[in-house]
């Protein structure tokens, strides 16, 4: 197993020049990529063990669901895969995680290079009090693209791949806040396409929204799972069943299983699991 | 078992809503004191100015006789001094702010800067009047120009600057931030694209009642030596100067009852220029003002 995740990274390296690159050709080979190789990873808060060697593999192009209970770390790791952890100032790591065969804590790996390929959705919608068109351009405007055409194009593009195109685009000049809480969701999550990011980190972004916006969510994942790899934190276990691949469950900052979702939630190996995914605690 | 038996709720009920009228009452006798005083006063000043307020008053030179004694040289030294203070102390005081918001690691010594910046707000304004007067006057060699008085009225207003600033800055949610930086932006262009458009009517407003403060103190500038007759106009940053509160108090001071009167005068048009300020920082927060 060892041995060929090696040898898989060693693939990988020769393609690594360019992550757009590799994202248009795929992969040329049946054995899956690893996008995020989490090895023996820990994390503390001062004193605070949260993440205890964690090892998780997260695979290109798959849904990769994390579930466990409150405060048992699945944010703070899904926040570590784009360095967002550390915004809190006493946080302190061990053990790598690699992206793509480069490890994300290494000095010259910069972190704005990092959160451009790896977008983030947040647990709150938080567009910016701009317009709808200033909220999406706002990535590309970063990254330094100054053309409007380019950028009308870009927002177009974000939008529909959000599906909300049909929704803004006769008001992409009002605020963004004038939208109701799940279309303000989708404007973050159009946001977060418009920088073409490789893989998309998801920190329950439907723990704010109703019933029918949730499904709105759910379905655009499905819709975006073919172009990028996503993982997603979500305290909702139906919709980890209904939209993962995979499923790690998270007990007290260490991985208690990992497994495909089928099997997670028909064959749990671990009886933590089990106990948890029918309700008995959490 | 009931523990709560509705017979004595029912009784506590009136002294409760008694109770509740009464600091009402307190607290509104409170406000309408204030208020009060301040209406008595402004009508006093504005009966006993009036008669002397002119286009002649606005114009002329200080005087010996009460009738040809104008404002000249004082408002157009306040509005030069504050062309001084206003870049100076919003330049090092956003910044200031910016730096221990946004850049400055949470420790004992940040903490210590902190605190000590809010209580250098609370230090008497003779004491940057001194300060002024050793550092821009003597040190610097400056003079009792305009350019010492300007940088010793920023000193003073700055704490109360970078106060607003941080409190605005502050108040931008933390969400924005890590949108920002989800992206790939640097803190720089967080710090300029998200946070200072948030905050910007915070910082505005703060600053504009800072300034305001500026231009209604005479302390520091006793200290410092500004003259208070001039008949000649600043012509440079070292010119001599004087200020509206500065010609205000050396006509209140004077024996003759009619100085008393321009004096009144004078402060209508201190006032009048405080509430101009005032209304620009009122219309800046409602323009920019943005909801979350």
């Amino acid at each position: 197993m060892v041995q060929s995740m090696i040898k898989n990274e060693n693939s990988i390296q020769l393609n690594v020049q360019s992550s757009k690159n590799l994202r248009e050709q795929k992969t040329p080979y049946k054995e899956k990529t690893i996008v995020f190789g989490t090895n023996h990873f820990n994390l503390w808060y001062g004193n605070h063990h949260a993440l205890k060697d964690i090892n998780l593999d997260i695979i290109e192009n798959d849904v990769t669901a994390i579930i466990g209970p409150s405060g048992c770390g699945k944010s703070t790791y899904i926040k570590a895969l784009n360095r967002m952890v550390e915004l809190v100032p006493i946080v302190k790591t061990t053990g790598e995680i690699m992206y793509r065969a480069r490890n994300i804590f290494e000095a010259n790996f910069e972190v704005e290079e990092l959160r451009t390929r790896v977008g983030m959705v947040f647990q709150k919608p938080n567009p910016f009090p701009k317009s709808i068109y200033d909220n999406i351009a706002y990535g590309p405007r970063i990254h330094g693209i100054k053309n409007k055409k380019v950028l009308d194009e870009i927002v177009e593009k974000s939008l529909r791949g959000a599906a909300i195109w049909d929704e803004v685009k006769d008001r992409l000049n009002q605020n963004a806040y004038g939208l109701s809480g799940g279309q303000q969701q989708r404007i973050c999550i159009a946001r977060c396409l418009a920088i073409e990011p490789d893989v998309i980190l998801m920190d329950e972004p439907t723990s704010a929204l109703d019933p029918i916006s949730t499904l709105k969510v759910e379905e655009l994942i499905q819709e975006l799972k073919g172009d990028y790899s996503i993982t997603i934190v979500t305290h909702n276990m139906q919709q980890a069943a209904r939209i993962s691949d995979k499923t790690a469950f998270f007990l007290n900052g260490e991985v208690v299983e990992f497994d495909s979702t089928d099997k997670i939630f028909s064959t749990p190996r671990d009886q933590r699991t089990e106990d948890y995914i029918s309700g008995r605690f959490g | 078992m009931k523990y709560i038996e509705d017979t004595i709720v029912m009784k506590r009920m009136k002294t409760r809503i008694n109770k509740n009228k009464g600091w009402k009452v307190f607290f509104l006798a409170g406000t309408l004191f204030a208020l009060l005083c301040l209406v008595i006063l402004v009508i006093r000043i504005i009966i006993q100015g009036w008669g002397y307020l002119d286009w002649d008053f606005i114009t002329n030179f200080a005087s010996r006789t009460a009738e040809r004694a104008g404002i000249k040289a004082a408002l157009v030294g306040s509005i030069y001094m504050m062309c001084i203070i206003a870049p100076v102390s919003m330049i090092l005081g956003v910044g200031t702010a910016i730096y221990l918001e946004e850049y400055a690691k949470k420790n004992r010594i940040s903490n210590f800067i902190r605190m000590n910046i809010s209580n250098l707000a609370g230090v008497p304004s003779i004491v940057f009047g001194l300060l002024g007067l050793t550092i821009f006057v003597r040190a610097f060699a400056l003079g009792k120009s305009l350019l010492a008085a300007g940088f010793t009225m920023s000193l003073l207003i700055l704490p109360v600057i970078i106060v607003a600033a941080q409190e605005a800055i502050r108040a931008v949610p933390k969400e924005q931030r890590e949108a920002s930086y989800g992206m790939g932006a640097t803190k720089w262009q967080t710090i300029t694209r998200v946070v200072l458009p948030a905050a910007l009517p915070g910082i505005l407003t703060g600053s504009i009642l800072a300034l305001s403060r500026a231009i209604g103190e005479t302390a520091p500038l006793v200290v410092i030596g500004i003259p208070v007759i001039l008949r000649f106009l600043p012509d440079g940053l070292l010119s001599e100067f004087t200020t509206l509160p500065m010609q205000i108090y050396d006509w209140a001071k004077r024996p003759q009852e009619e100085f008393l009167y321009v004096a009144s005068a004078g402060i209508i048009v201190l006032m009048l220029f405080l509430v101009i300020m005032n209304s620009i920082a009122i219309v800046i927060r409602n323009k920019f003002q943005k909801r979350y």
